[in-house]
């Protein structure tokens, strides 16, 4: 009785996983067998590793890398001071709080705050730099993936940082530990897992970044999301999209069993 | 578990409201019966007092509807549900909707006023015969630029213009594949239908030493930005030159001597369409030269109703910008659909360029 009633339970779960997760997978590599035309042919493979792919796979992963590192050297002493603070909850939820606004609006405001006669040019005429060409290059760019993906940052290694044992640090310290070697030995190694839950939640999004390579990089930056949407949406060739986001999925899996392999850093 | 089940009834009894409430609001605006006329087009494309003069004029009752995109269009009207009497897509557009048997055909005996427009605009290959479509507008694509943020002397009459060393860093560019490589083509004197791989590398070719004068490729922002003085020429439609125009007036448009794009904006009438003879008489009515002229004044964009222009003050009519003469008008050339495997090696090459950096 009790063990079928579990597997009722487990009706809707599985629906989820085969209608959401497994189905769309299917599909996606199902249509990337077939050319525009909707012949069956493995073209589509073949043409991902020519150079003009290549070389977009390449920037993806660098670009990619570079949001994952500054968010990450922004949000970990962040996240570190705020739990040092009285109340800890209240500026999580100020740092989190620009994710309630609509990515787009974000994307327009940089638009305003970059541009030649923006808010940051003046600040920069002011300190006697003079105004600089900031928008449409690398730096705003990341400048503003690193913005938006910062709060999926912060919180992971935030929590990690909130149930790790603060005696631990006590006994570090007692032991003759000096601040760095405590930080280095006893602070690092247990939140190592906060910290890899939020590269994958910072990576693989910014992967397959669009919409901002356009707005605010004005198309310099070419990333696979953006020829994912351009197959898609404009030559609706599904096919070649399609085994572009075949190639993404697997990066993903690939990312996931590298950073979430071991349990516990022990390096270090 | 009670606690559950209150949470899971309140939650399905607010779902169920909001859905009584959707289709109470859906009710209340988009009704299309005999004595109503849905209308779906491009925001702030109308004379609006054209629509109160019709509704008198006929006894219909419009109800205006408006959309931003060709897409967001096409994916309503598949979508069905919509009771859109009259719409107004851009010439690719149509191709596609036809396609995809989205049009009803347009009975040319209940549009008389069909003999107003220039027969330049008629008959044209994304619609033989303007079986499903009747033109409402057209433009060009060209150069937009802005004197005041460009050196000294500095002029365009020609493609070429844009490869200038002096422009560095200066131009944005339209987002748009067949825009971009067509321009290109057009400058070497080939046709921006042109299909041939050899023109079309030599164009790729052409566009990766435009690289460095490339500030952004940009997509609808490219109206606010170049109003905004962010850079000191575009590659735009006339339209949003237009428009650009009327909120800076430092700006000036002009189409390239070589040639360039013709593109329309034409009155279909969706396969949802519920008024067809309302449908008809509104048509008919917007070709009558002289709302067509109020309408042309009062959106700014090209007519193709020639009694029409005739009645425009001859500011705009002689506005060699806008209606260029007959001599460049025969370089302009409308976008033949070139199928799909030939539009994805354009976007491919298009995409090429993207990647091509300084």
């Amino acid at each position: 009785m009790r063990n079928s009633l579990k597997n009722v339970y487990l009706i809707p779960y599985c629906l989820w996983i085969l209608l959401f997760v497994v189905a769309p997978i299917v599909l996606i590599v199902y249509y990337s067998l077939f050319d525009i035309e909707g012949n069956f042919t493995f073209a589509n493979y073949a043409n991902f590793f020519t150079p003009v792919y290549m070389k977009m796979t390449l920037s993806s992963f660098w670009y990619a890398f570079l949001i994952t590192l500054f968010s990450l050297l922004i949000a970990y002493p962040a996240a570190y001071l705020l739990t040092k603070t009285k109340h800890k909850r209240l500026w999580l939820m100020l740092i989190i709080l620009p994710s309630w606004i609509n990515l787009l609006l974000k994307a327009y405001a940089f638009l305003g705050i970059f541009g030649t006669y923006g808010a940051a040019n003046a600040l920069l005429e002011v300190l006697g730099i003079g105004s600089q060409q900031i928008l449409f290059t690398d730096f705003s760019f990341v400048f503003v993936s690193v913005y938006i993906f910062i709060p999926f940052m912060i919180l992971p290694v935030f929590n990690a940082l909130e149930e790790m044992n603060a005696g631990l640090i006590d006994a570090a310290r007692d032991l003759g530990a000096s601040g760095w070697t405590t930080f280095r030995r006893v602070v690092v190694p247990l939140t190592m897992n906060g910290v890899k839950a939020g590269c994958q939640a910072v990576f693989i999004p910014a992967l397959s970044l669009f919409m901002i390579t356009r707005l605010i990089a004005g198309n310099r930056v070419i990333t696979l999301g953006t020829a994912i949407e351009q197959h898609f949406l404009v030559t609706q060739d599904w096919g070649m999209g399609a085994t572009i986001a075949v190639f993404l999925i697997i990066a993903m899996a690939a990312i996931m069993v590298l950073t979430g392999g071991r349990k516990r850093g022990t390096q270090a | 578990m009670k606690q559950l089940v209150q949470i899971f009834a309140a939650v399905i009894i607010f779902a169920l409201g909001l859905q009584y409430l959707v289709v109470y609001l859906n009710a209340e605006q988009g009704y299309s019966g005999d004595n109503t006329l849905t209308v779906y087009n491009w925001g702030d494309y109308i004379e609006p007092e054209l629509i109160e003069e019709f509704e008198e004029e006929t006894g219909i009752k419009v109800i205006y509807q408006t959309f931003d995109s060709n897409e967001a269009m096409l994916t309503k009207i598949q979508q069905g549900g919509t009771t859109y009497d009259i719409a107004v897509p851009s010439e690719y557009a149509i191709s596609k909707m036809k396609e995809e048997e989205l049009l009803l055909p347009i009975d040319h005996s209940l549009v008389p006023n069909l003999k107003y427009i220039n027969p330049r605009f008629l008959d044209l290959s994304f619609d033989r015969g303007n079986e499903y479509s009747i033109p409402y507008f057209w433009g060009t694509v060209g150069i937009i630029y802005n004197a005041s943020l460009l050196p000294e002397g500095m002029e365009f009459d020609s493609w070429d213009d844009l490869w200038d060393d002096r422009l560095d860093n200066q131009i944005l560019l339209v987002d748009g594949a067949r825009e971009v490589m067509g321009f290109a083509l057009n400058s070497l004197g080939y046709s921006l239908n042109d299909t041939n791989e050899e023109h079309l590398q030599e164009a790729k070719r052409k566009l990766n030493e435009l690289t460095p004068n490339v500030k952004a490729i940009v997509g609808d922002e490219i109206k606010m930005l170049l109003a905004g003085e962010e850079a000191g020429a575009g590659v735009v439609w006339s339209g949003d030159a237009a428009e650009i125009m009327g909120e800076n007036d430092n700006l000036d448009y002009v189409i390239p001597k070589e040639g360039s794009n013709l593109w329309f904006d034409n009155m279909v009438i969706p396969k949802t369409a519920r008024n067809i003879e309302g449908a008809h008489k509104f048509i008919n009515f917007m070709l009558e030269p002289e709302n067509a002229a109020r309408n042309a004044e009062y959106v700014g964009y090209s007519t193709p109703n020639q009694a029409a222009l005739e009645l425009l003050p001859e500011e705009i009519s002689e506005d060699e910008r806008f209606y260029p003469d007959v001599e460049l008008t025969e370089r302009l050339e409308v976008y033949r659909n070139l199928g799909k495997r030939m539009l994805a090696h354009y976007n491919e090459l298009f995409l090429e360029f993207k990647m091509h950096r300084k």
